[in-house]
């Protein structure tokens, strides 16, 4: 059983950048921003008055009775889902008792808990719905996808903050590996732009306050940074089992091969300066893998565009890559999604899969002055080609919480 | 104010294709909620919900359970506001 390798099949994304997967990656390379100014009147309470919204309402894709009874997280998740299963070749005939979803989201139905908060003092407890309870669930997501696909191996939804979606595809990736299920549904989805869970960040100091230059406000490792952006949407893949996914005929992308999991137990919120967590999940992911530092040559930073994290991250990969962090080509890609909590890991885990096939690593935009304390390769305002042959790239994700993991993906 | 049978006919059409996307013109007496329409427990009470709040009647949830088909929501309906 041990054997047993997972492969990526298939894509789905709504993100700032664009509706799919497709029109995000062109946008990516392309270096724009999905940040824009909010139009709500309630920005004007906040010190915040921009964030990240898909590019695509989830309108655009689907019926509006099936909407009125779904969280926008949970929108966000089929809508991705039906393009990453559509994009895997619709499997439709597969065993569904080996068919499973690994859906995660940072916050859950927030916005559905505070409207049906205000219908409650508006209206009394006859003007809450019904649907109140199973849109608000943080498993919301992955249950609406499992029961749309009818996976009956499991529907799951780790919970780690902002490492959550990857925290998922792990967590499906080792559902395959230890024969629990041949297909899966995985990734992360959030839906939090609201004056409430923005204020929250915004009481943390967590937030950009650049209300002059929103789409200039996401600079990871720029001197100038001051926080990061909130985004939404979220990201799908269809991992399979190798020979499963051959003997379909599967379009196999890459591999997954391995994951680090590892905790600071250092503080709530802030990161470990040091970085040991960080880098004893590198350490993990490679040799889960089978993988050494020299064959990483990409990595998709958590690089939220805080002052704090960016260099304890950057700091933390040089130490853990040493001096093989000379060849690993670093891009954060939040720097033009914003911060898209619980579906970070899971988008920035779409690009890398991207970037193996199309051999280009995304650029990092916004970087004015880079901070003379970051020491990694930063990819900067163009693609950068990555090499051709067997190479493998890396995915970290930090949570709130001090949760750390890290994916490794190799070229198959 | 009495409520004709036909006048609470039509609102109920409309709510139940606001709330479960049924098309109105499927919609009839003798169409029962769950089996017909297709109406689950959840869309159920939005429908009851809406009901009331449309009509100014209460529907006592003891009695949600023997409105089966849409005529046995008219007749209630325009019994409770007669």
């Amino acid at each position: 059983m041990s054997q047993r390798r997972v492969v990526v099949t298939g894509l789905g994304a709504t993100t700032p950048l664009g509706g799919d997967v497709d029109s995000t990656w062109k946008a990516l390379l392309a270096g724009q921003s999905g940040v824009r100014l909010l139009t709500e009147d309630w920005r004007e309470l906040l010190p915040v008055h921009f964030a990240a919204r898909v590019a695509t309402e989830p309108a655009d894709q689907m019926e509006r009775v099936e909407m009125r009874r779904l969280d926008r997280s949970e929108q966000f998740a089929l809508v991705a889902s039906r393009e990453a299963w559509k994009d895997a070749g619709s499997p439709d005939d597969v065993d569904k008792e080996r068919l499973g979803v690994v859906i995660a989201s940072g916050i859950g139905g927030v916005i559905t808990l505070l409207d049906q908060f205000v219908n409650l003092n508006e209206k009394g407890a006859r003007g809450v719905s019904p649907h109140t309870v199973p849109m608000l669930m943080p498993n919301g997501p992955a249950a609406n996808v499992g029961l749309e696909l009818q996976a009956k191996a499991g529907v799951h939804t780790p919970v780690s903050a902002c490492a959550s979606g990857a925290e998922a595809i792990g967590y499906a990736f080792e559902m395959i590996k230890n024969n629990r299920a041949d297909i899966i549904v995985t990734g992360g989805v959030e839906a939090a732009i609201h004056q409430l869970p923005m204020a929250g960040f915004a009481a943390m100091k967590a937030l950009s306050t650049r209300n002059d230059a929103p789409a200039r406000a996401s600079r990871p490792y720029d001197l100038d940074r001051d926080g990061f952006v909130l985004g939404e949407g979220g990201g799908i893949l269809v991992i399979e089992e190798y020979e499963h996914a051959k003997a379909r005929g599967a379009k196999i992308y890459c591999e997954i091969g391995g994951q680090g999991l590892t905790s600071d137990g250092y503080h709530i919120a802030a990161p470990d300066p040091e970085g040991s967590g960080v880098q004893r999940a590198i350490k993990f992911a490679l040799q889960n893998s089978g993988l050494s530092t020299k064959d990483i040559v990409h990595l998709n930073a958590h690089a939220t565009s805080t002052p704090a994290g960016d260099v304890a991250e950057a700091n933390a990969l040089r130490k853990a890559l040493g001096t093989d962090a000379d060849h690993v080509a670093v891009s954060a890609t939040k720097s033009m999604t914003g911060h898209l909590l619980g579906g970070a890991g899971a988008i920035e885990s779409v690009f890398i899969v991207k970037a193996l096939q199309d051999r280009l690593a995304p650029p990092t935009i916004n970087i004015e002055n880079l901070d003379p304390a970051v020491t990694i390769d930063v990819v900067r305002d163009t693609p950068r080609q990555l090499p051709a042959g067997d190479i493998a790239a890396l995915n970290d994700s930090f949570g709130f919480g001090g949760h750390n993991v890290v994916l490794a993906f190799k070229s198959l | 104010m009495a409520l004709s049978q036909a006048d609470v006919l039509a609102g109920i059409k409309e709510i139940v294709e606001e709330v479960a996307g049924i098309p109105a013109a499927s919609i009839e007496l003798d169409k029962n909620f769950t089996d017909d329409l297709e109406v689950d427990s959840l869309s159920m009470v939005e429908v009851v919900v809406a009901c009331e709040e449309r009509f100014g009647v209460k529907i006592p949830d003891e009695k949600v359970t023997d409105l089966a088909t849409v005529g046995d929501a008219v007749n209630f309906i325009v019994n409770a506001a007669a």
